[in-house]
């Protein structure tokens, strides 16, 4: 048992993934560059020298790396492509959504595109461009599998399912979360460093976790939310309201089974979502929720979200677009009295 | 390139290819234009030589990619007359068991992913399958299929440039029918010459008459021999023409009658028949049997796929995640 960041965990995942299976390599920019960073944010550093000719350092060109992870995957070869920031997904978007979510389907079941895509996001004062929560694009796409890791123990044990998978899995990162260091740490980084044994594990694609129990209202977060929604449980706690916090963890599929016995339990929820209320994944939650469990809700579903405006870049209007521990202990308050 | 360099043989499945093309697209349009077959349709005829060219110079376990007008590259890369009308058809005996239709032909036993109707999408992904060929060291090639129109799109500059730095064996094979859709090229590039795109990412490029079948088995040849010795990719460019419209009813009213003309004078069956003959080994009545051997191969397919086995409402969810 050892503790570790997510990028360290990260790294040690996909280090190990690739020992273990010689199909499987990395593709990206600035990932395995000598004297470089090891990626932006240090997952892949020092794997170039471990692994030759299998950390790909490609032009910046998004698309075409994408596509060629793509064309790589359906020949047989696990390609795990970095993007360097999420808000580039963007310019790959072509090649994920019209070629690896949707061969398999137009070939009849005859193709298989066993690829990886991890992507940061999250406001971290860069301003728009490179901060936005990109999952909500993804998560209405048939054929493509789509998590966020919240802990080093999940993104180790979600990176090797996702690599061992024979679809197109998006592995969504929080900058904030990653532990990166040296000259690569981010300021107002939050810890989400875990135990990591020392055996090979996976954790599964489609399973969300409850990270805290509690019996008086369910908080659904994933990502820097879920951190900020144990938070608010904890001042909860204090004031004698007990949350259910579940990190969602897998955004597609979304696991209703879990969602839906703490709401059957608590009978209130509410959905932290990173990211701009209009055409979220908290929007997609809340109706699965009223499909799959709307029943047993003794209130309307809470979302907590950011405004509807781009990331701003000045620290107190980023402060306010991101939802924190106050705002959702607030809407907790306000929906157990309701 | 003279016949005489060719085994007769050999030619007369050449032949064989590019009338199929041809006869294939012919009653496909006549069923679509009848209303029986479903969907919409982009065909290429006046473009046989291209797909019949190169995929002759493939080995069978070579790989193409294809786009949505890949009728003629998926018959040349031996997927079967049957296997496709069924296709069309929306049957699950289809190639893509009827999830694929016109534009995804594809067929991975025979090494033809499903076409990518997204005009330069395949071409990063010939990249990436020529990368792991390389990773895998397996001598194999891919030639990857797209139109002029393709060229302005950035997956070419992003899929060509990578192709490029890194020698991967891929063939790209840009159909220069002159419009893409129907735009012409010279409204759309100062330089309308494709394959001098090649020397800016400091690669061989190649300009072919692309109605002449054996110019373009030539310089396909030449260029998967470069791929496997590792100083791949080449840029070939095949000068070509459609007969027919960019899809549907489309009456090509923006093809101006002497460019039709001229180009219709170089139809690439035409001219390869005139070759054949003067061959002197080669008949009227051998090319005449060879055409209705097909006719009678689409007709009995026409009638199969008629009736070949639709989908349930069970097939709708399957085949999304592996």
């Amino acid at each position: 048992m050892k503790r570790q960041g997510i990028a360290e965990a990260l790294r040690e995942g996909i280090a190990e993934e690739m020992t273990r299976d010689e199909r499987v390599f990395c593709i990206g920019e600035d990932i395995g560059v000598p004297g470089g960073w090891g990626g932006a944010f240090t997952v892949t550093l020092g794997l170039s020298e471990k692994f030759p000719g299998r950390i790909i350092d490609t032009p910046i060109a998004e698309l075409g790396f994408t596509g060629m992870a793509v064309g790589a995957a359906m020949m047989g070869m696990r390609p795990i492509a970095d993007m360097q920031y999420g808000d580039f997904l963007f310019l790959a978007s072509d090649q994920l959504i019209n070629n690896a979510a949707k061969m398999r389907y137009m070939s009849g079941g005859t193709v298989k595109v066993p690829m990886v895509m991890r992507a940061p996001i999250g406001a971290t004062g860069r301003g728009s461009q490179h901060a936005q929560s990109m999952e909500r694009y993804f998560i209405g796409v048939p054929g493509l599998k789509v998590v966020a890791v919240s802990t080093a123990y999940d993104a180790k044990g979600m990176l090797k399912a996702a690599v061992r998978d024979d679809n197109p899995v998006m592995i969504f990162e929080h900058k904030l979360l990653y532990g990166s260091k040296g000259a690569r740490a981010e300021p107002g980084a939050v810890d989400a460093t875990s135990d990591i044994p020392e055996e090979d594990y996976v954790v599964p694609l489609d399973k969300a976790a409850v990270r805290r129990e509690g019996t008086h209202v369910t908080i659904l977060g994933w990502l820097l939310m879920a951190h900020f929604a144990a938070a608010a449980a904890e001042q909860l706690a204090k004031e004698g309201i007990e949350a259910e916090v579940i990190d969602v963890r897998s955004l597609s599929p979304i696991d209703y089974e879990t969602i839906g016995a703490s709401i059957r339990k608590t009978g209130r929820v509410i959905i932290v979502e990173e990211g701009p209320k209009t055409g979220g994944v908290a929007g997609e939650i809340a109706a699965g929720i009223m499909e799959h469990c709307g029943d047993a809700l003794m209130a309307s579903v809470v979302r907590v979200a950011s405004a509807d405006v781009p990331v701003p870049f000045t620290p107190i209007l980023e402060n306010a677009y991101r939802p924190d521990a106050v705002r959702i202990a607030e809407a907790a308050r306000r929906l157990v009295q309701s | 390139m003279k016949t005489t360099d060719h085994p007769r043989e050999f030619l007369l499945g050449l032949y064989h290819q590019l009338v199929l093309i041809r006869e294939f697209e012919e009653r496909v349009k006549f069923l679509f234009l009848e209303g029986t077959m479903p969907g919409t349709i982009h065909q290429c005829q006046g473009q046989e030589a291209t797909a019949v060219g190169v995929c002759a110079a493939l080995r069978s376990d070579d790989w193409i990619t294809s786009t949505f007008r890949g009728h003629g590259h998926a018959l040349a890369k031996g997927l079967g007359v049957q296997e496709m009308l069924d296709e069309l058809f929306g049957a699950t005996t289809g190639c893509c068991k009827g999830k694929g239709g016109s534009m995804h032909m594809g067929n991975m036993d025979k090494g033809m992913l499903p076409g990518i109707a997204i005009v330069a999408g395949g071409i990063p992904l010939a990249a990436g399958m020529a990368l792991a060929f390389k990773m895998q060291k397996k001598p194999q090639v891919v030639a990857c299929f797209f139109g002029d129109g393709a060229v302005a799109e950035g997956a070419f500059h992003e899929g060509v440039n990578m192709a490029a730095i890194w020698k991967l064996p891929v063939i790209f094979v840009c159909e220069n029918n002159q419009y893409g859709a129907s735009t012409r090229i010279d409204k759309v590039m100062n330089n309308t010459c494709v394959s001098d795109r090649a020397a800016s990412y400091v690669f061989r490029g190649e300009t072919v008459d692309g109605n002449d079948v054996l110019a373009v088995l030539d310089a396909a040849q030449r260029a998967a021999e470069e791929c496997r010795a590792g100083t791949g990719p080449v840029l070939l460019e095949l000068l070509t023409y459609r007969r027919t419209g960019h899809s549907r009813r489309d009456a090509c009213h923006y093809q101006p009658k002497t460019e039709k003309e001229q180009w219709f004078a170089r139809d690439p069956i035409t001219r390869f028949a005139e070759k054949l003959l003067a061959r002197g080994d080669v008949t009227e009545a051998d090319l005449a049997a060879i055409k209705a051997r097909i006719d009678q191969e689409i007709t009995d397919g026409v009638e199969r796929a008629k009736v070949a086995p639709q989908p349930t409402l069970a097939d709708l969810t399957t085949d999304v995640l592996a």
